[in-house]
């Protein structure tokens, strides 16, 4: 665990104020407010329904928000669409159903966007694929297609697919909730280690142990509101809304 | 009876040069079919109303009247426009417009059956919707829709008999005019027959040879050693579903 902010810069790396978002008449978000520091760890917690990965998801503009502002670098990136694509290229995401290209090996999935976006050759995005498989320790799997690899490792690649375009920040929307209970621990330590090393990371996660161990700031929601945003070490001593106390006791039995 | 005379036909000038009028018009009209109907399935995938009007008419307008009305139409009444056509032509119009409503319907099944999550990564990498469409949702979605072509391809061979009404010599019309100056219509047809079944399995070898190809675990080469190792490694790693 460590202490945020990690760096001092005149403005948080990604700065989230006041959105609102409604699918029809269906408010997802309410008046969202987050900042993320460059090399913070911010994990999100609340439970289904309360809006969490669609938050994810207007930061890079999946589901542009309607309401409010986000800035990503001190740049209001709210409702560009037409450069929703650069911006896209500075944040990775991972996504709970992994979605790696069922057309491709392991390594031409991690290839792909360096290659298709940022012109690189094939040999030099060979090169990236094979060091990043080695990052997430999966290097023997490289010319397997996603559905030779586990649930497990299959995560890991779309991590490395992410990481591929070297962004600046990762999201990741419930990245252990579809795998089995042996497979959830060797990608959260994957995305542990990358916490680790200073990648700014947003996570919507389930796994408490997960935020104990690596995030700076834990982030509390429901019915589409932020209740609490708090640091780890104040969070885990139980100062905090009595609704997040209240999912805590649930989640944890 | 004379299989002679049946042999005779099938190497004779006039039958093969029927074959390949009929090979040529299913090989043209499903090119431009494929086109016309990725075109249509394009159009669909976008959101302007306008598109969605067009092809909606398209597909009612060509599902929903007989080919064989559709090729005596171009062929009738395109001259009244003054658009003067050649037979053939006018058969491979009809036939690639016809073609290209059912091949929308094929290509639009295999787009959606890619699924949303496919599309939502890749843009998410950054990619703009044209990439999308090109590398990831195209090559997944043909492999899909490679079956249904198949039955397409060999469908068109035997709808273009259908061109004979506008007297395009085509396989059954030699056959026929042949029969009918001889009565020899065992002998006639039996010929064009066999070579239709030729034509029709060439066609299903070469649709699966096009499978196998893009059977993306094709790509791969495996050497003797590694699939040496693959096996040896299997004992190891358990988790490989």
């Amino acid at each position: 665990m460590s202490s945020a902010p990690k760096v001092a810069t005149p403005y948080p790396l990604l700065e989230i104020m006041a959105i609102d978002k409604s699918f029809g008449s269906n408010k997802i978000l309410k008046n969202c407010s987050l900042n993320v520091q460059a090399s913070e760890t911010v994990v999100i917690i609340g439970p289904s329904g309360s809006g969490k990965s669609t938050l994810l998801r207007c930061v890079n503009q999946l589901d542009p928000a309607d309401g409010g502002n986000i800035f990503f670098e001190g740049k209001d990136v709210t409702r560009d669409a037409r450069n929703a694509p650069y911006l896209r290229r500075e944040i990775g995401m991972v996504f709970q159903n992994f979605e790696l290209f069922s057309h491709l090996t392991a390594a031409e999935n991690i290839m792909l966007a360096p290659m298709k976006v940022r012109g690189m050759s094939r040999s030099d995005a060979h090169d990236i694929a094979s060091e990043l498989l080695r990052k997430v320790r999966i290097p023997e799997k490289a010319d397997h297609f996603p559905d030779e690899l586990s649930g497990g490792q299959q995560q890991r690649v779309a991590i490395a697919r992410a990481l591929a375009m070297k962004p600046k920040v990762m999201l990741y929307d419930e990245p252990t909730s579809a795998l089995d209970p042996e497979m959830i621990r060797e990608v959260l330590d994957v995305m542990a280690e990358l916490s680790s090393e200073g990648m700014t990371s947003l996570v919507v996660t389930h796994e408490m142990g997960f935020a104990r161990q690596a995030a700076d700031r834990i982030v509390f929601m429901e019915g589409g509101e932020i209740i609490e945003n708090a640091t780890s070490a104040g969070f885990f001593s139980g100062e905090v809304h009595p609704r997040a106390k209240r999912f805590l006791e649930q989640i944890l039995h | 009876m004379s299989f002679e005379l049946v042999l005779t036909y099938l190497i004779s000038p006039t039958f093969f040069h029927g074959a390949l009028i009929t090979l040529l018009i299913t090989v043209c009209s499903l090119f431009f079919g494929a086109i016309v109907g990725l075109i249509i399935a394009l159009l669909q995938e976008t959101r302007l109303r306008a598109a969605h009007g067009v092809t909606l008419a398209y597909l009612w307008l060509f599902r929903g009247t007989p080919v064989l009305f559709q090729i005596i139409f171009v062929y009738n009444v395109l001259p009244s426009f003054g658009i003067r056509l050649s037979a053939v032509v006018c058969a491979v119009l009809a036939l690639s417009l016809n073609e290209g409503a059912y091949m929308a319907e094929i290509i639009r099944s295999g787009l959606q059956a890619i699924r949303k999550g496919q599309r939502t990564a890749a843009l998410a990498l950054g990619m703009f919707p044209s990439d999308v469409m090109r590398h990831v949702v195209i090559p997944q979605a043909v492999r899909i829709i490679l079956p249904p072509i198949g039955n397409q391809m060999i469908g068109m061979l035997k709808l273009s008999a259908l061109v004979s009404v506008v007297a395009v010599e085509d396989l059954l019309l030699i056959a026929n005019q042949t029969a009918s100056s001889n009565f020899r219509y065992f002998e006639a047809l039996t010929a064009a027959g066999i070579y239709y079944l030729v034509l029709t399995t060439l066609f299903m070898a070469l649709q699966s040879l096009i499978e196998r190809r893009l059977d993306p675990k094709s790509r791969r080469k495996r050497k003797a050693m590694s699939m040496m190792e693959r096996l040896l490694g299997v004992g190891r790693t358990t988790t490989v579903r």
